[in-house]
């Protein structure tokens, strides 16, 4: 058994330098034709958003077609678990959803492995906000903490999902502001935001993105980012506030396991270059989102420090012991 | 004023061409079993980038409309809806075609689809931005309550065997759980497989319950699929027409039910479609007849249907809520493109709407002649293509559609195991639909009920939370009507059976 893996290891190995060469040809002048681009959501979502906006620009900059896939169940899980099973030429990609793809796995029976998902760039991120009804009582951040401190657990949040984003937000925050709120999980950010125009919850764990969208009838009381948000020059983030937090839902892509890395680092340039184009982060920034230039050789290193918060909220959140 | 230029302006050649184009691809889409009308917008809104804005809604509108008309071909020929929204036409539709009534009622399908469509569409452009607020009033209690009454429709639609129809529904309540929870995140009923994490996609199951059984049932019996008198009458539209004339006030009816429940994200064609069915067989002189080949039946399920085309327009445009899962792809398409939702859709911005709306409208019209040469088309097909042809290219097109939902070989595998099961069960009277509404219904009622149990204690009072909206009252007295009005109207019938035979007693 021992002989027969050492077998196939050093066979791999001579195969691989064999291929290597061949691969850094192959990168040159990749892409060469259509490459799919499976998203693991539904369509209309933030993450096929993002994507049909890229598009365009793939297309302007390669001449080839972004194909873009939907693949949704189980939050992601569905598309991560069949990642590794699909072609590993560079001509599919998925996209991947932090901190989905570090806290799914976690829980029991996820289909995947975090180190199972080979990131190679994180492009975008919308920063969690907290947002209230246009009409709502509570002009600034520090008034709903103290409606909060007066009556623990019945202010109410809506947010998507169970250990999404959201929940993580809510629980870094509910610790860092030593409160007690009442998170009630809805499916999908739509959801939860009709939840607050209804004047069904005081308060939504949102994202900038959904404050773009609804801008004449919600307030955004602080936003989890390192600077202020253009399309809201008013709101201060939460660290003006003396709140330790900056953070969102942060979009990558990934290639299936045996992807040549030459392949990988090509779709890693071409998608940077996509991301410096002014038109398109206008058009981002317009919907919301924060540009981000995580590249193929810094995605290991942000992987690292992003989980590491993550853990911490985990274990808040009882996912993990 | 205004109105009427961008009515015009929807009406240059290439957008009537689009339109055109839209609907009927949209008609072919939505009768495939499986290709649904969120794929066929979805697969398009890439093409739409190129166009002008205009266009590109107008087009989009248009195959949306045509593939939730387009789900009754199926529905009625194969009984299988062809989309969610069109479950409920194949309790009337089916049995109209196996009695030689197909076409007649493929037509009546294409004049209550055009009625309906009108509707919601005149709602979505006079009322859009007061209905939009009653969709605010319903939050998650109000959800709640609304799942347990489309349950309880189940009562009213199983009459044969209430109690077979209630454990349908808890088969069907019981598959919802499959997967990761929505809330609370718990993965259930997977046994390790991760096929199963993304739980038992709604549109597989219904091919699955509803199509499997059809294939076997057409393999396992010599007779021909459906019974025909006379190939060469034409699509009966003077007959129809009639019959739809009727059925007026059931349309009209039915129409308001379909834009009203429209209105609320997330409850979706199925549940409008349903509503309806079951008002238009309490209202009936003869309800009897309902589920045996009634056109009424027809016309009441696909006025509805349509009506949530423009009605699930109103939160989209408005709130920026989608209605409906296609809804949600064309506001997609509309951030992508660079538009705002909300109020400036209606003021700054209102030439885009007008014009969409304008599109919508056209294109419930060019439903009428297209939906006619269309149905006729199809109807003829159905029957002449010999069986040994249409099991394998129907069965074909299960698999093909049903992997085509999410791209997954294992929803596959989940349809054929759940037509299996179907089969059997409908051979001991278990119907596919209580099943289907279970499990669509199930999550609605789920996550409701978890969000309002939260919402109640973070209130103080669980109790107050749930029973004290008047929505949600209104909602709890309909669903204990739709439950007790069967049996009391039974036990009525059998008081006067019992009387008339006591006067034919005294009389003798």
């Amino acid at each position: 058994m021992r002989l027969s893996t050492t077998f196939t290891l050093t066979a791999m190995l001579a195969a691989s330098s064999l291929v290597a060469p061949l691969a850094m040809a192959e990168a040159e002048d990749f892409p060469s034709k259509d490459i799919q681009y499976v998203i693991p959501f539904g369509p209309g979502g933030e993450s096929d958003i993002s994507a049909r906006l890229q598009q365009k620009y793939f297309q302007e900059l390669t001449g080839e077609q972004l194909v873009i896939q939907y693949m949704p169940g189980g939050g992601g899980a569905v598309g991560w678990s069949q990642l590794n099973d699909m072609s590993a030429d560079g001509y599919t990609i998925m996209g991947t959803n932090l901190p989905h793809i570090v806290l799914k796995p976690m829980g029991k029976d996820a289909g995947f492995a975090t180190q199972d998902i080979h990131n190679f760039t994180f492009f975008h991120y919308s920063p969690d906000a907290i947002l209230v009804n246009a009409d709502s009582p509570y002009q600034t951040l520090e008034e709903l903490v103290e409606a909060a401190r007066q009556a623990p657990g019945a202010v109410t949040f809506s947010g998507s999902g169970t250990y999404s984003a959201n929940d993580v937000a809510n629980t870094r925050f509910q610790q860092l502001a030593d409160v007690t709120t009442t998170y009630i999980p809805f499916k999908g950010t739509g959801a939860a935001v009709t939840a607050l125009l209804g004047g069904q919850v005081q308060a939504e764990w949102g994202y900038t993105t959904v404050a773009a969208n609804h801008q004449d009838k919600v307030r955004m009381l602080a936003v989890a980012a390192d600077e202020r948000h253009p399309l809201f020059p008013d709101v201060p983030t939460f660290q003006e506030l003396g709140y330790d937090m900056v953070g969102g839902a942060y979009r990558g892509m990934a290639v299936p396991a045996g992807t040549p890395d030459a392949v990988t680092a090509k779709l890693s340039q071409i998608f940077g270059e996509i991301n410096q184009n002014p038109q398109f982060r206008q058009e981002m920034e317009d919907l919301g989102f924060v540009l981000l230039d995580v590249g193929n050789d810094e995605v290991a290193d942000f992987l690292v420090e992003q989980s590491a918060q993550y853990e911490t909220s985990a274990r808040e959140l009882g996912l993990i012991d | 004023m205004e109105l009427i230029t961008h009515a015009l302006g929807a009406l240059s050649p290439l957008n009537l061409a689009l339109a055109l184009l839209g609907v009927t691809a949209g008609i072919v889409i939505g009768a495939l079993p499986g290709l649904s009308a969120t794929m066929a917008v979805a697969v398009l809104v890439p093409v739409t980038f190129g166009m002008a804005p205009e266009s590109a809604l107008i087009m989009l509108g248009a195959i949306y409309t045509g593939a939730i008309y387009g789900g009754s071909y199926s529905a009625i020929l194969v009984n299988t809806p062809g989309t969610p929204s069109a479950i409920a036409t194949t309790f009337d539709g089916y049995p109209m075609a196996q009695r030689g009534d197909g076409d007649l009622a493929v037509t009546l399908s294409t004049i209550a689809s055009v009625v309906g469509g009108l509707v919601g569409v005149l709602a979505l452009l006079l009322l859009a931005p007061l209905l939009a607020q009653v969709a605010l009033s319903f939050g998650p209690v109000e959800y709640f309550w609304l799942a347990i009454f489309g349950l309880t429709l189940i009562s009213a639609l199983s009459e044969d065997s209430t109690l077979k129809g209630f454990m349908g529904a808890g088969l069907g309540l019981l598959l919802s759980t499959v997967g990761v929870a929505v809330i609370g995140g718990d993965i259930r009923y997977t046994y390790g497989m991760p096929v199963l994490l993304g739980g038992i996609e709604t549109v597989s199951a219904l091919i699955g319950l509803y199509c499997i059984p059809v294939l076997i049932d057409l393999v396992a019996t010599p007779a021909a699929h459906l019974k025909v008198d006379d190939a060469s009458r034409g699509v009966r539209f003077r007959e129809g027409l009639g019959e739809a004339i009727r059925g007026k006030w059931n349309l009209l009816r039915s129409a308001t039910i379909g834009t009203g429940v429209a209105i609320l994200p997330g409850a979706g064609g199925s549940i409008a479609s349903l509503v309806s069915y079951s008002e238009a067989r309490r209202v009936a002189k003869d309800p009897g007849s309902f589920g045996k080949g009634n056109p009424q039946g027809v016309l009441a399920t696909e006025s509805a249907n349509n009506a949530t085309v423009g009605g699930g327009f109103i939160p989209t445009l408005v709130l920026g809520i989608p209605g409906t899962p296609p809804d949600a792809v064309i506001l997609g398409a509309l951030l992508v493109q660079g538009f705002r939702t909300g109020p400036e859709l209606f003021t700054t911005n209102a030439g885009i709407t007008y014009t969409f709306v304008a599109g919508l409208f056209l294109a419930t019209c060019l439903l009428l002649p297209l939906g006619l040469l269309i149905g006729r088309y199809a109807f003829k097909s159905i029957i002449a293509i010999p069986k040994a042809l249409l099991v394998p290219t129907i069965a074909f097109m299960t698999v093909i559609g049903t992997y085509a939902i999410r791209n997954s070989a294992s929803d596959v595998m989940i349809m054929l195991c759940l037509g299996v099961v179907g089969w059997v069960l409908n051979r001991y009277g278990f119907r596919p639909s209580p099943i289907v509404l279970g499990l669509i219904l199930g999550p609605i009622a789920e996550q409701g009920f978890v969000q309002g149990f939260l919402m109640g204690r973070a209130s103080g009072s669980v109790v107050g939370t749930f029973f004290g909206g008047p929505i949600s009252l209104t909602i709890i007295a309909l669903s204990l009507l739709s439950v007790f009005y069967p049996l009391v109207k039974a036990r009525r019938v059998a008081k006067r059976q019992g009387n008339n035979s006591l006067n034919e007693e005294v009389s003798s």
